[in-house]
């Protein structure tokens, strides 16, 4: 039986998936992955359905090591360094990890949370169709915690397939697209004053809820709702003006006015925001933004087309480089239209 | 109540979720508004819609925007709203719930009975006697938010939180009266604690109490709570379920 054993790791990484549907209204979030569009990646590099259960690594160093079988393994999300037995492995691609091998993972650089998938996934006992782990409630599967020294977690264990490669979604971005409200009118002009300040994230942050540091922004009517239901991106404004960007493990209900909510196609991009890079909202339209949400979800489930076969990619490796310099990318995602564009026409520039 | 032509609104809460707004304070007339339309969306579904959370005076919905758009769902929400009459009946369920009240199962039972002048077992006669509907659930999973409590008895909220009240809690704060599951911080006034696990991640089912359903309270001695919590915490649901 195939497993993988923790070696070491940091404090907040735990095994993700899309997430719960149909317990928020009984006061359970729904968790899952931070950055769907990273944990898609991982798993389509390894042949998995792109919403397998993975392991959420946060910005610390994690080591793992396989036993009792082989199993191939891909990371993406934060860059960051990747040994697979002691050998660096090149970013967006695929690898096997043999019995009694490590995997080691570095301090993530200009984001925060990378996805280890493992081909064949993990096994485990799914809650409201769920592995998400939603720490402090005991939910979660196998383990129902963030992982620790010693955890070992039975894998399915697949190493059928080949070393693939993946042309991955470049999704940072220094402006978080957002819808104005549900209350947006508690703020009067505030709300501008929101929507023109720069923003950072600050280190009180967590899966839960991501702090803002900032002007603070005042109510026109007070700091109290009759509490209703929050979804992932809400931005909360509390009693000292400074906003809280609920995210995956949040209260699933809250009494702060919600000055704006953040877009789905941006949650990753937010959730991956070091602290300390400066950025700003962009309130858009509500048809703008579900056109973006639609290209965001078709896209993940396209990844597996920007997949090239490792032997194919060395030959075409030239060609790559020299798009690229020319400013011509092929197959190239615009992350602001989510619309593919096509060879030969110049790549926007942020 | 006076008509507020505001009311009820839909809003759109990002691109995936919108929420059906019937007032904006704590009223169980506008609850039974809001479980009445929840429970006319499971027994009539709306294309798209994935999942429902019922609240104290809003329904938020959320939804797949693959499936439908704000504007389609706003459309089709105004003609259930339109069509409906208001009422949710019976509760579909109601519990009968265990509590250890006062001592240390209940450390603010003497000054909530203080405040008000009546004896401790006065507040409890005036708790258990209620009929109550719960009204939404959230702040932790298993919190189920209570409408129903006395007026005689309703207590503002403590003005410093504790930071950690045990797992069970049954409390009051202003009018809301509340079945708490785990342990969290709570500003609330602390009656008693009961053995049931609204929550139980290992049970079938998960939740045992839900939204609409109905609640009512029963003393029992301190001295059955090791047996009650030890059957709670095997999976047994303890609470009895009153016959309809």
């Amino acid at each position: 039986m195939t497993r993988l054993t923790v070696v070491s790791t940091g404090p907040i990484t735990s095994v993700q998936d899309a997430g719960r549907i149909g317990a928020q209204r009984y006061g359970l979030p729904p968790s899952g992955a931070m950055d769907r569009l990273a944990m898609a990646t991982a798993n389509v590099l390894v042949a998995n359905p792109h919403a397998t259960p993975a392991i959420e690594i946060g910005p610390l160093p994690a080591v793992f090591r396989i036993d009792g079988g082989q199993v191939r393994i891909a990371l993406a999300g934060a860059p960051r360094r990747i040994e697979v037995n002691n050998l660096e492995i090149e970013p967006n691609r695929s690898a096997l990890v043999g019995d009694g091998e490590t995997i080691t993972i570095g301090f993530a650089r200009g984001g925060i949370f990378s996805y280890l998938g493992l081909a064949g996934g993990i096994k485990g006992e799914p809650v409201f169709g769920s592995f998400s782990v939603t720490a402090g409630t005991g939910v979660g599967s196998p383990i129902a915690r963030t992982l620790q020294a010693e955890d070992t977690i039975e894998l399915v264990g697949t190493m059928a397939g080949s070393d693939l490669r993946i042309d991955p979604i470049a999704s940072t971005s220094d402006i978080i697209r957002v819808i104005t409200g549900p209350q947006a009118e508690e703020f009067g002009e505030n709300l501008q004053r929101f929507l023109a300040s720069e923003w950072q994230v600050s280190s009180a942050s967590n899966r839960m809820g991501y702090r803002l540091k900032g002007p603070p922004i005042r109510h026109s009517k007070g700091h109290n709702i009759v509490s209703d239901g929050t979804v992932n991106g809400s931005i909360q404004i509390p009693g000292d003006g400074q906003p809280i960007v609920l995210m995956p493990d949040r209260g699933t209900t809250g009494g702060y006015p919600k000055i704006a909510t953040v877009i789905t196609a941006d949650l990753g991009t937010l959730a991956q925001m070091p602290a300390g890079r400066t950025f700003r909202f962009e309130a858009i339209g509500i048809e703008e933004a579900q056109h973006l949400s639609r290209a965001y979800l078709n896209a993940i489930d396209s990844l597996p087309d920007r997949l090239i076969a490792t032997s194919s990619l060395n030959a075409n490796l030239n060609a790559l480089h020299d798009a690229n310099l020319a400013g011509m990318a092929i197959n190239a995602l615009d992350t602001q239209t989510w619309q593919a564009s096509s060879p030969g026409t110049p790549d926007k520039s942020p | 109540m006076p008509i507020d032509a505001t009311f009820p609104r839909i809003l759109p809460c990002g691109d995936a979720a919108a929420t059906v707004e019937f007032g904006d304070t704590i009223d169980a007339d506008l609850n039974v508004r809001v479980l009445a339309l929840d429970l006319d969306l499971e027994a009539s579904p709306i294309e798209g819609v994935i999942e429902t959370v019922p609240t104290y005076r809003s329904l938020l919905l959320h939804y797949d925007v693959r499936r439908t758009g704000f504007c389609d769902l706003k459309c089709q929400l105004l003609t259930k709203l339109e069509q409906r009459s208001v009422s949710i009946g019976k509760p579909l369920r109601t519990w009968r719930i265990p509590v250890v009240y006062g001592g240390d199962f209940g450390m603010d039972l003497p000054a909530v009975a203080e405040r008000h002048g009546i004896a401790p077992d006065e507040v409890v006669a005036r708790h258990t006697a209620a009929d109550y509907r719960v009204a939404m659930l959230g702040f932790t999973p298993g919190f189920c938010y209570l409408s129903g409590l006395d007026p005689s008895i309703a207590t503002p909220r403590r003005n410093n939180p504790r930071q950690n009240t045990p797992a069970g809690t049954i409390s009051i704060g202003g009018a809301q009266a509340a079945v708490q599951c785990l342990a969290s911080p709570s500003g609330w006034h602390l009656l008693g604690r009961t053995p049931v696990r609204s929550f139980h991640p290992k049970r079938e089912p998960v939740f045992l109490i839900k939204p609409g359903d109905a609640v009512t309270f029963f003393p029992i001695e301190a001295s059955d709570w090791d047996r009650l919590d030890r059957a709670a915490a095997g999976g047994e649901p303890v609470a009895e379920l009153m016959p309809r």
